[in-house]
């Protein structure tokens, strides 16, 4: 264990390294990054002009939601950036190396890759997020910083799992996986609104089939004070139990590719 | 050392025929079409021999090399290898191999071959006395002195495959995997790729096995030559049982191969 | 006009090719509008009378937009043109008897033509099947629908005349990139792509309906169901001939420098 987290920060290092040998790019790709959603967010600003309050939601509210959202997905994106773009790793036959090596795949997998410019939207999520925190009037506690800090944790396990989901399909298909980017850049566009603006079926979907609204709606609603129970504040760690099925059907996968050799 | 014994491999390809009804019916149902790859092969190897597999594209090398070392499944048949079963026992039989593709790199592209070499140390959980010892030995004997600190973007191919070749053997493997390891190499490289080679076996009695197009590799490295065509063995001897005389090695060959095709139509009639 | 036709059908026939992807596409166009329509749908209702549409006219433009997203995106660039302009291979292109400014925008006109065709169709079925006052209403009359496919036509023209000014200006550029970026996601926003032009608060909006921006799918598309009608409506169209005429001539201009340069220089 305390080998495979060694190998991983070496891994990472390597990543970076390789990064800033284009400097400029890199930066190129972290401002178009860090300004990826200013025009959504100026969107929600003039619906809120017109709205001020939606299904017991202010601007405010929304603003610190989005910013919660942005930071689950550009953490899934830096560090999941492996299994992101894993129809290359397939298509140009890298996998075969993962198998040669005596290290777990999916370590591997994960220090593949390192997005280091994802940067840009997680300052860009933050700050949204900050100003939240300075405009709404919450009475922080300990279990509600925990509450925050839960969210982040358990939403960026769920893209990531999202991820790992679609990595498994490379190793059947490699057409057509574009659908899965209803999951993730889908869940990061519309999760901007707490899930109950787009009705009660809609949430009920969310908590059961495609956990997300574990990670925003209910944990949410306890930050800002709409709902009291304690148990709302560990909603989001139960997300890391989803990760499970995902990585098992990475597994299914892998055997499946050793199988056929596609 | 290596052992197999009726490996059966077949591939199932998704056939298209061409035109749009086609296409379209193919959305929703595909129709398969299975190659047999590997079509009961056996055979055996000692420790310390270095083996050519031979045979035209497509005959079944990179199967055969993807199934001892571990990445591919085989679909009936025993393989052993170094007391491992390769598909089963992955984590731990890959320490003791060495792989080179010849035409994919396993060096990071934007950093210098020492950083990548760093970090194979700590895939492969090398102690830091045996790295420093082989680092420096490979160095020496691959001359990559001025290497190590350039990018393998800026290296040329034939420092590329020297620096890959180094990269396989950090961990001291006892069989080593050879994919085409001359290819595309000018002809200083090649020399210095096959005295690598044959010195290597030498003094470790590492096992070599490689797949190439290119006779001159067979002739200067191996003694023992494997031939596969169609997914079986065809020949399993020496250089001389292809040499013909009168002829270029390349055109024996070609006449060998031919056989093979003739081969395939005798099944069909 | 044959070459340029035949550029229309070669790039149908490559688009064709991934049949998968352009299901996957679709797939996800549906999904939006649904996430779409029903966001705006607590908006609606939390109070009615702020809505400054009516709530099928709005569900209509989100399906018209899904639907033809291909066609008025700002994102969408010829990356063959891209990579021409930034390796200086422009000669090349000179040497072909046809001006580059009517191949270009032939080749981003056939471009967005042959991905909308492969997708529009299904999404506006399943639109108008969904019910009211969430699915794609019938356009008004048929003078409507003419008026749609007229405006439709005319937008989708600006927004090519559009992106054939960056295009000219990235021949002035060493990277590109960072304009490309800004002014699409500008444009995306004032074009009411993110959010339509009657949700922006009225004293900008005043502003935004004069600029070539609100030519693009605003028009069409609120055309389409009425919303945009009468006077407006005559002036909105006017507007789209007149930014158009300016693109195009701005447009042919750029071009025309950049070739005189890349002559001069040889390349």
């Amino acid at each position: 264990m305390k080998h495979s987290f060694r190998l991983y920060r070496h891994y990472i290092a390597i990543n970076i390294r390789s990064a800033m040998q284009y400097k400029s790019s890199f930066w190129l790709t972290m401002f178009g990054q860090l300004l990826s959603t200013v025009s959504t967010l100026f969107g929600v600003i003039f619906m809120f002009q017109r709205f001020p309050v939606v299904k017991g939601f202010t601007l405010n509210d929304v603003i610190l939601c989005c910013g919660i959202v942005q930071m689950q997905f550009s953490l899934s994106e830096m560090w999941a950036r492996g299994f992101d773009r894993f129809a290359v790793i397939i298509r140009k036959g890298e996998y075969d190396r993962v198998l040669l090596r005596p290290r777990n795949e999916i370590l591997q997998v994960f220090g593949s890759q390192f997005e280091l410019s994802r940067i840009g939207r997680l300052i860009q999520g933050a700050l949204m997020l900050a100003y939240g925190i300075i405009r709404i009037k919450i009475h922080w506690d300990v279990l509600k910083v925990l509450t925050l800090f839960n969210m982040i944790l358990g939403g960026t396990a769920l893209f990531t799992g999202l991820c790992i989901i679609r990595a498994a399909l490379c190793f059947f298909t490699l057409e057509g996986l574009e659908f899965m980017n209803i999951f993730t850049d889908g869940a990061r566009e519309h999760g901007k609104y707490p899930l109950n603006i787009y009705g009660d079926k809609f949430l009920l979907f969310c908590t059961v089939a495609i956990p997300y609204a574990l990670v925003q709606y209910y944990p949410l609603i306890y930050i800002l004070g709409q709902r009291t129970e304690w148990w709302l504040a560990f909603l989001p760690l139960l997300v890391l139990l989803y990760l499970i099925p995902c990585i098992a059907l990475f597994r299914f996968g892998v055997r499946h590719y050793q199988s056929s050799g596609s | 050392m290596i052992h197999m014994e009726n490996v059966v491999k077949t591939y199932r390809v998704a056939r298209r025929n061409a035109g749009a009804k086609a296409a379209f019916k193919a959305l929703f149902r595909r129709e398969y079409q299975e190659i047999r790859a590997l079509d009961s092969i056996s055979l055996d190897i000692s420790e310390g021999e270095i083996v050519a597999l031979l045979g035209p594209n497509g005959a079944g090398k990179s199967t055969t090399i993807k199934i001892l070392s571990g990445i591919l499944y085989p679909d009936s048949g025993i393989v052993e290898c170094n007391g491992f079963v390769p598909y089963k026992e992955r984590m731990r039989y890959t320490r003791e191999i060495g792989v080179v593709f010849g035409q994919r790199t396993q060096l990071f592209w934007d950093v210098p071959v020492a950083d990548s070499f760093e970090l194979l140390k700590d895939i492969y959980d090398i102690s830091e006395q045996t790295f420093q010892e082989n680092q420096q030995e490979l160095t020496e004997l691959l001359n990559l002195q001025e290497l190590l600190r350039t990018p393998v973007r800026q290296l040329s191919l034939g420092q590329r495959m020297r620096c890959e070749i180094a990269g396989s053997l950090l961990h001291s493997p006892k069989i080593l995997f050879l994919d085409e390891p001359t290819i595309g190499l000018d002809a200083v490289s090649k020399l210095a790729v096959r005295q690598f080679i044959n010195r290597l076996n030498e003094e470790k009695h590492t096992t070599v096995i490689l797949t190439t197009h290119d006779m001159q590799d067979v002739e200067a490295l191996s003694k023992r030559v494997i031939m596969i065509g169609k997914g079986r063995l065809l020949l399993d001897g020496t250089i001389d049982d292809i040499r013909k005389e009168g002829e270029s090695l390349d055109e024996s060959l070609v006449e060998f191969y031919q056989g093979i095709e003739g081969l395939g139509k005798e099944e069909k009639s | 006009m044959k070459k340029y036709f035949s550029f229309f059908k070669l790039r149908l026939q490559m688009g064709m090719q991934y049949r998968v992807a352009a299901l996957a596409g679709m797939a996800t166009q549906f999904f939006w509008g649904f996430m779409l329509i029903f966001a705006y749908h607590a908006f609606y209702e939390s109070n009615p009378d702020a809505f400054p549409m009516e709530f099928s006219a709005l569900a209509s433009y989100i399906w018209l937009q899904q639907a033809f997203l291909m066609l008025f995106t700002t994102w969408r660039f010829d990356n063959d043109i891209l990579s021409m302009i930034s390796d200086g291979g422009l000669s090349y292109e000179l040497a072909r008897p046809v001006s580059l400014y009517r191949m270009w925008f032939a080749k981003n006109l056939a471009m967005r033509l042959s991905e909308a065709t492969l997708r529009f169709a299904p999404v506006l079925l399943v639109a108008i099947l969904v019910p009211k006052p969430y699915g794609l209403s019938l356009p008004k009359s048929p003078w409507h629908l003419l008026l749609f496919l007229v405006t439709l036509v005319l937008g989708l023209l600006l927004t090519i005349s559009f992106l054939m000014l960056i295009y000219g200006l990235s021949t002035r550029m060493l990277s590109s990139t960072g304009i490309r970026v800004f002014l699409s996601s500008v444009m995306e926003f004032l074009s009411g792509q993110i959010i339509p032009l009657p949700f922006f608060p009225d004293k900008v909006r005043f502003v935004l309906e004069l600029l070539p921006s609100a030519g693009m799918q605003n028009v069409p598309l609120r055309i389409y169901s009425g919303d945009l009608s009468g006077a407006a409506m005559v002036r909105a169209i006017v507007l789209q001939i007149v930014w158009l005429f300016v693109f195009v001539i701005a447009g042919e201009l750029l071009l025309r420098n950049a070739e005189k340069r890349a002559v001069l220089q040889g390349g």
